[in-house]
C-alpha cells in the first residue's frame, strides 16, 4: 500500500504557519542583541575583570555549555510559575535564549579578543587611550570580524533552537506543525514542510548577515581580504 | 523523602538518565559509522559526490533536530513499521550527528598540509593508498578533539527526544516535575547529571586539543 | 629649590641610579642618564644589555624597581603616577609598527587626537594630514595598512605618534624589522625631526645613523652605562667591550 502525500492542509492551516514563523522570527530578534552584548561583556569581564568576576563567569559558562537548553527553559518557566511569577511563554524563551547564547558568545569573543596582537594595545596604551577606549575601538571592532563566521553559526544555531519553545506553549513555527498534525494526522507532511521553511529562514539569516558583513567591515568591503 | 521526593521518583529520573546514555552511544555509533563516507564524499574528486554530500549536510544544518525527530518517526511509520521511539529518535540523531561529524572531518582532512599530498604523490601512491597510509592518520589525529566535543553536543541533543515522546532524562523529569510541581528541585538535579555526563567530556576535548596542537 | 627648578625644565629625561629587576635577574642595574630638551640621545648596545628595558621605563612601559626616574617634569618611581597623563607628552615607535589593521592611515592618525584630546573631526584630520606630510605620506591618507610597505608602515607609525604634540619621541629600533632598501626613508624622517628640535631617545643598531643624528651616544652593556660620548666615541673607544662592539659591525 502506497502512502499517498497530502499537501492539501496548507490551504486551510497556512496562518497557523505564518504565525508560527513570525513567533519563530520574533524569539530570534528578541535575543541576538542583547545574547550578543551580555556574551560581549561577559568574555571582557574574564580577561580584565578582577579574578573573582572571572571565575564566576567561567562557571557560568560552563554551566549552561554543558546542561541542554530545554532544561535551562524548563527550570526558568515551570520554575518561575511554581514561585508564582507570572510570566509569558514568549518571554521565558527569550530570557532563557539570551542566558544561553551568551555563554557561547563569550567564548567566541574571548578568542576573538586574545587573537588580537598585544603590540596594537601596547601602542594604544602608548597613544594615552584609556581601557573603554582601547576596547571601544581597538579590540572590539577587530574581535567581531575575526569571528563574525563563528557567531553568525551561532546566531543560526539559536534560532534553530527555538524550535523546542512549543514545549513550553510558545506556539513558534515547530509548535505550528504539531498542531496541523493534531488535526489532520497528515504529520509527515507538516513537518516536511516546516523543515522547507526553516531552511529558507536559515538561507536568509546567512544572506542577510553576510550584507551586514559588508557594512559593518569597510576594511573587508574595501580589501576583501581578512584580517 | 528527599526533597520531598519519593524513591521511586528519584529512581524514575536516574532511569531516564540511563535511556540518555544509551541513546547518546547509539547517536555516536551511528554518526559516526554515516558520518565517515560522508566526509569522504565532502573531499572526494567527483564533483558530484561533492556536491550530493554538501546538499545533505547543508539540509541538516538548517533543520532543527527536533523537526527531523518529527520527520524520521512519521517518515517510518507512513513506511507502515512500528519501531520502538528509541529506535526513531537514534536514527534522527544519526541522521543530524553525520552531517556535524562528516563536516568536522573534511575540515581535518583539509587541514593536513597539502605538503603532505604532494610527498605521497611524488612517492606515485594511489588516491586510496595516499588517503589510507598518509592523509586520513593525520588527519585522525587533527580530528580528535572536535570530535569529542561534538559528542557533548550530541549528550545534549538527545534532550530533544521529548517531543516524541522518549522517556530520556527530560521526558522523565518533566513526569515528575508534572506529579509533583518541584521545577527547581528537579530540573536542577536533571541539569546536574547532564552536566556530570557533558563536563568531563568537554574537559577532555580541550586537553585533547592541547595535545595535539603541541605535537 | 631654584636650581631643581630650572633643571627640571630643562631636564626631559634623568635617570638616577635606577634599577630594575625581571623576577630574580636584575636587568638595569643602576643607570643614571640625562636628556635635555631638544637633545637627541642614541642608546646602543647588544641584545640584552637593557638599552630597550630603559627606554620602555621611559614612558611607564615598565615599572623601575629602585632610584629615581623623572620624565617631562614627573616622577615615574611615584606607584600614583597618571601614565596617561604622561603619555600625551611622551610618545613612542615601536619596531613592529603596531598600526591599527582595521582602520585608514588617516583614521589610525586621528584617532587618539579625537578620542584622547577631544579634537573636533575637522581639526584631527588637518593635524593628520600635516604630519603626514611631515613623512612624506601625503597621498596614502585612505589606504589600509596591509596596502602599505614595512618603511611606510613605519612612517605612518611616526606620524601617528606625532599627531598627539609630545615633547618627547621615543624610538625602538624601529628600523630592525625593515628589508634594508627601506630603512632610509624611515632615517630621514628622524633626522628632519632631530633637526627641528623635537627631543629624542633612539634604540638602534645602524651605528653610521646613530653617530649622525645623536648629540650623544650611550653604550649600554649588562644593564650599567658603559661609555658615553660624541660621535668621535665609536672611532676612539675607551673600553675593550666597546671596541669589540664597534668591530663586530653591531
Amino acid at each position: 500500500m502506497i502512502y499517498k502525500f497530502d499537501f492539501s492542509f496548507l490551504l486551510q492551516y497556512w496562518p497557523e504557519l505564518l504565525r508560527g514563523v513570525w513567533l519563530t522570527l520574533r524569539m530570534t530578534l528578541l535575543s541576538i542583541l542583547p545574547g550578543f552584548a551580555v556574551g560581549t561583556l561577559c568574555a571582557l569581564g574574564r580577561i580584565y575583570g578582577p579574578v573573582n568576576l572571572a571565575r564566576a563567569i567561567k562557571t557560568y559558562v560552563e554551566l549552561i555549555r554543558n546542561t541542554p537548553l530545554i532544561i535551562q527553559v524548563f527550570w526558568l518557566f515551570f520554575g518561575l510559575s511554581a514561585l508564582h511569577f507570572r510570566i509569558s511563554a514568549l518571554a521565558a524563551a527569550v530570557i532563557a535564549l539570551v542566558v544561553n547564547v551568551s555563554a557561547y558568545t563569550a567564548e567566541i569573543m574571548r578568542a576573538g579578543f586574545e587573537a588580537i596582537p598585544k603590540g596594537q594595545l601596547e601602542a594604544a596604551s602608548c597613544l594615552a587611550m584609556s581601557r573603554r577606549q582601547m576596547i571601544w575601538h581597538i579590540e572590539l571592532p577587530q574581535a567581531v570580524e575575526r569571528v563574525y563566521p563563528a557567531l553568525v553559526s551561532q546566531f543560526v544555531l539559536m534560532m534553530l533552537a527555538t524550535s523546542i519553545m512549543s514545549q513550553i506553549s510558545a506556539d513558534e513555527l515547530t509548535g505550528a506543525a504539531d498542531l496541523i498534525q493534531s488535526f489532520t494526522f497528515r504529520g509527515f507532511e507538516a513537518y516536511i514542510v516546516v523543515a522547507v521553511i526553516y531552511l529558507i529562514i536559515v538561507s536568509l539569516m546567512r544572506l542577510v548577515m553576510l550584507a551586514s558583513a559588508a557594512m559593518l567591515f569597510p576594511r573587508l568591503r574595501a580589501l576583501r581580504s581578512p584580517l | 523523602m528527599l526533597f520531598n521526593l519519593t524513591p521511586e521518583q528519584f529512581f524514575y529520573i536516574f532511569r531516564g538518565a540511563g535511556w540518555t546514555i544509551v541513546l547518546s552511544m547509539l547517536g555516536v555509533a551511528g554518526g559516526v559509522l554515516l558520518g565517515i563516507p560522508i566526509a569522504l564524499a565532502r573531499v572526494s574528486r567527483h564533483t558530484w559526490l561533492k556536491r550530493a554530500s554538501g546538499l545533505y549536510v547543508q539540509i541538516n544544518q538548517a533543520i532543527p533536530l527536533p523537526v527531523t525527530m518529527f520527520v524520521v518517526y512519521f517518515g517510518i511509520s507512513i513506511g507502515g513499521y512500528t519501531v520502538p521511539v528509541l529506535v526513531a529518535a537514534a536514527l534522527a540523531l544519526t541522521v543530524n550527528a553525520a552531517a556535524y561529524l562528516g563536516e568536522i572531518w573534511r575540515g581535518s582532512i583539509e587541514s593536513v598540509p597539502s605538503t603532505q599530498w604532494e610527498a605521497s604523490e611524488s612517492l606515485a601512491l594511489s588516491y586510496v593508498q595516499r588517503m589510507q597510509y598518509v592523509i586520513l592518520p593525520q588527519a585522525l589525529r587533527i580530528s580528535i578533539p572536535p570530535t569529542v566535543g561534538f559528542v557533548v553536543a550530541l549528550v545534549k541533543n538527545t534532550s530533544y527526544a521529548v517531543v516524541i515522546g522518549m522517556s530520556e532524562l527530560t521526558y522523565s523529569s518533566r513526569v515528575v516535575n508534572n506529579t509533583t510541581f518541584q521545577p527547581f528541585v528537579i530540573f536542577t538535579i536533571a541539569a546536574g547529571l547532564y552536566f556530570m555526563m557533558c563536563y568531563p567530556l568537554s574537559v577532555l576535548s580541550l586537553r585533547l586539543e592541547r595535545i595535539v596542537r603541541q605535537a | 629649590m631654584a636650581n631643581e627648578e630650572n633643571e627640571a625644565t630643562d631636564s626631559m629625561v634623568r635617570f638616577e641610579k635606577v634599577r630594575k629587576f625581571y623576577g630574580e635577574i636584575e636587568v638595569l642595574k643602576g643607570i643614571s642618564l640625562n636628556v635635555s630638551r631638544g637633545e637627541v640621545i642614541s642608546l646602543i648596545g647588544r641584545s640584552g644589555s637593557g638599552k630597550s628595558t630603559a627606554l620602555r621605563c621611559i614612558n611607564g612601559l615598565e615599572a623601575i624597581n629602585e632610584g629615581r626616574l623623572h620624565v617631562c617634569g614627573r616622577a615615574l618611581h611615584d606607584a600614583h603616577i597618571d601614565l596617561r597623563a604622561l603619555r600625551r607628552d611622551v610618545g613612542i615607535v615601536f619596531q613592529s609598527y603596531n598600526l591599527f589593521p582595521h582602520l585608514t592611515v588617516l583614521q589610525n592618525i586621528t584617532l587618539a587626537p579625537r578620542k584622547v584630546r577631544r579634537l573636533p573631526l575637522k581639526e584631527a584630520t588637518d593635524l593628520a594630514l600635516r604630519v603626514l606630510n611631515q613623512v612624506g605620506l601625503f597621498e596614502k591618507a585612505n589606504a589600509y595598512p596591509s596596502e602599505l610597505s614595512g618603511g611606510q608602515q613605519q612612517r605612518v607609525a611616526i606620524a601617528r605618534s606625532l599627531a598627539m604634540e609630545p615633547r618627547l619621541m621615543l624610538f625602538d629600533e624601529v628600523t630592525s624589522a625593515l628589508d634594508p632598501e627601506l630603512t632610509g626613508e624611515v632615517l630621514r624622517v628622524i633626522e628632519k625631526l632631530a633637526a627641528d628640535g623635537m627631543t629624542m631617545v633612539i634604540v638602534t643598531h645602524e651605528m653610521a645613523f646613530a653617530r649622525s643624528v645623536a648629540d650623544q651616544l650611550v653604550f649600554m652593556n649588562q644593564g650599567i652605562v658603559w661609555e658615553t660620548g660624541n660621535g668621535d666615541m665609536l672611532r676612539q673607544p675607551r673600553t675593550e667591550e666597546l671596541q669589540q662592539f664597534v668591530g663586530s659591525g653591531l
